[in-house]
């Protein structure tokens, strides 16, 4: 943990996706409660998770990231009835093919934090850039062997 | 096939004649060899052009968004995997089931014509100029040669792993229905990526696709795709960029892939229409599959079936999602 807080080493960026009903509330309340977590991702507030496309995550890596982390509502506290139980079954397929292609699992993560979680947003952020710090830069990696997000990324 | 091809053209004449449909939407033979071109016969003497061969490698189905458009009542001929996007496009309230008249024609499976421009050592510079259908044999000739080959060794990848040759959904039937497979086992072909290490996947992706000129052509095939505008279209935002570099190519396919999860009938209509001869189907195989093993669903198969992800289950899967339970 404070290892990662500190400004040392590889700081990772990581394209955050948070549902306003839950995780990012959860992000608030983490805030306010003065709980530290490394400031590697930046957050994009979504009204749902169900409003996830998965171009997003792609375009995110176009864009640059080195990880992206999808957050949102337990199963059945979905603000909108059953938006995250719809967005589950497209992360399932969408986790799968991407991988399937050739994504390292470590740079795509899924979680789920309710608004009065900040300790578990706490932990889950600590875990999320941790596994991405532990891959490296995009860049650095042996050029002989190209992987999926090196090739995705086309900043402009 | 002969007495397929006659025994459509008897129904779609009756059909047109009685006025029951405005349109008959079929096949007619292509202008080169090994290539049945999309037909749209609209009065009992076009009906007469409708044929029927191994090459019909196309989708019916997918001109039944067009035909309904307009307003129009269509046949549609169509083997097991056409009439099952026909069932889709039902389901997706795309096409009225009142609407629209199935020819339905048990299938033997269509020939990849690649696969006999292989035989006929294409390299050398022999061209197909003809094929003539003899029972399971095929009569391929061109300059200076002729030669016959089996038709089951030849048929294209899905046909061979075909689960359902049979039309699920028939107003009339232009043959007897004919064993249900085409014999090979689906689950060992289907995605066959997963076998190789996680390092290697993106190696064989990027050498899969690395033809693809963005011509669209599978798109373009894809009974699936009738978007008013393709999100490859989308200006504001534009999603993606228009050139053929990995990142472009790479995007497409894996969005165009995503948006067929729980629709794809693996009918190869996308593989048979690259000019490129790319290996599509590596690629939605493994969608199909997981749709398949995950959801326990065939696309196309019922009218009142629930495409999976339009649906949930309170026990779906979420393994791979972080619960953050433990400290």
């Amino acid at each position: 943990m404070s290892e990662c807080t500190e400004h040392s080493g590889f700081r990772p960026r990581i394209a955050a996706f948070f549902c306003n009903w839950c995780t990012y509330g959860g992000a608030d309340l983490a805030g306010v409660n003065r709980l530290k977590y490394p400031a590697d991702f930046r957050v994009v507030r979504l009204p749902c998770t169900g409003r996830m496309n998965p171009e997003f995550v792609l375009h995110a890596f176009r864009q640059g990231v080195d990880g992206v982390w999808v957050s949102g509502c337990h199963p059945g506290d979905c603000h909108y009835i059953a938006g995250n139980m719809y967005a589950r079954r497209r992360f399932t397929i969408l986790k799968e093919l991407l991988e399937y292609a050739g994504l390292d699992p470590g740079r795509l993560h899924f979680s789920w934090i309710s608004s009065a979680e900040a300790e578990k947003f706490q932990r889950t952020a600590v875990d999320v850039i941790e596994a991405v710090r532990a891959l490296g830069p995009v860049n650095a990696a042996n050029v002989a062997a190209k992987t999926m997000v090196m090739e995705l990324r086309k900043v402009i | 096939m002969k007495a397929r091809a006659e025994k459509i053209r008897e129904i779609a004449k009756r059909l047109l004649q009685e006025g029951k449909v405005d349109v008959v939407i079929g096949y007619a033979r292509g202008a080169s060899p090994m290539r049945e071109q999309p037909f749209f016969a609209r009065t009992p003497e076009e009906a007469g052009q409708l044929t029927w061969s191994s090459f019909c490698v196309g989708n019916t189905a997918k001109f039944l968004v067009q035909a309904a458009g307009a307003g129009e009542r269509a046949g549609v001929v169509a083997q097991g995997c056409a009439s099952r996007n026909v069932v889709g496009l039902i389901v997706e309230k795309q096409v009225a089931r009142d609407k629209v008249v199935v020819i339905g024609v048990p299938c033997l499976g269509m020939v990849d014509s690649r696969k006999v421009e292989a035989r006929i050592a294409r390299s050398e510079g022999r061209r197909v100029e003809s094929v003539a259908e003899e029972g399971e044999e095929l009569v391929v000739r061109g300059r200076g040669f002729e030669k016959r080959l089996k038709r089951k060794e030849l048929l294209r990848d899905n046909c061979f792993t075909c689960q359902h040759r049979n039309p699920v959904l028939a107003d009339e039937m232009a043959a007897e229905p004919t064993a249900a497979t085409g014999g090979g086992d689906i689950d060992t072909v289907a995605a066959p990526w997963e076998k190789l290490p996680a390092a290697d996947r993106w190696a064989s992706f990027r050498e899969t696709f690395t033809d693809c000129i963005r011509c669209y052509a599978c798109r373009d095939a894809c009974p699936l795709c009738y978007c008013k505008t393709c999100f490859v279209d989308d200006a504001k935002p534009q999603w993606l960029g228009k050139t053929q570099d990995v990142t472009d190519v790479a995007s497409f396919h894996l969005m165009r892939a995503f948006h067929c999860a729980g629709r794809c009938t693996d009918c190869g209509a996308c593989e048979s229409a690259c000019p490129q001869g790319i290996k599509v189907r590596r690629l939605t195989s493994k969608i199909e599959k997981d749709i398949r093993s995950l959801y326990s669903y065939e696309a196309g198969m019922g009218l009142d079936a629930i495409p999976p992800m339009t649906t949930f289950r309170a026990d779906d899967s979420d393994d791979f999602i972080k619960q953050g339970g433990a400290q």
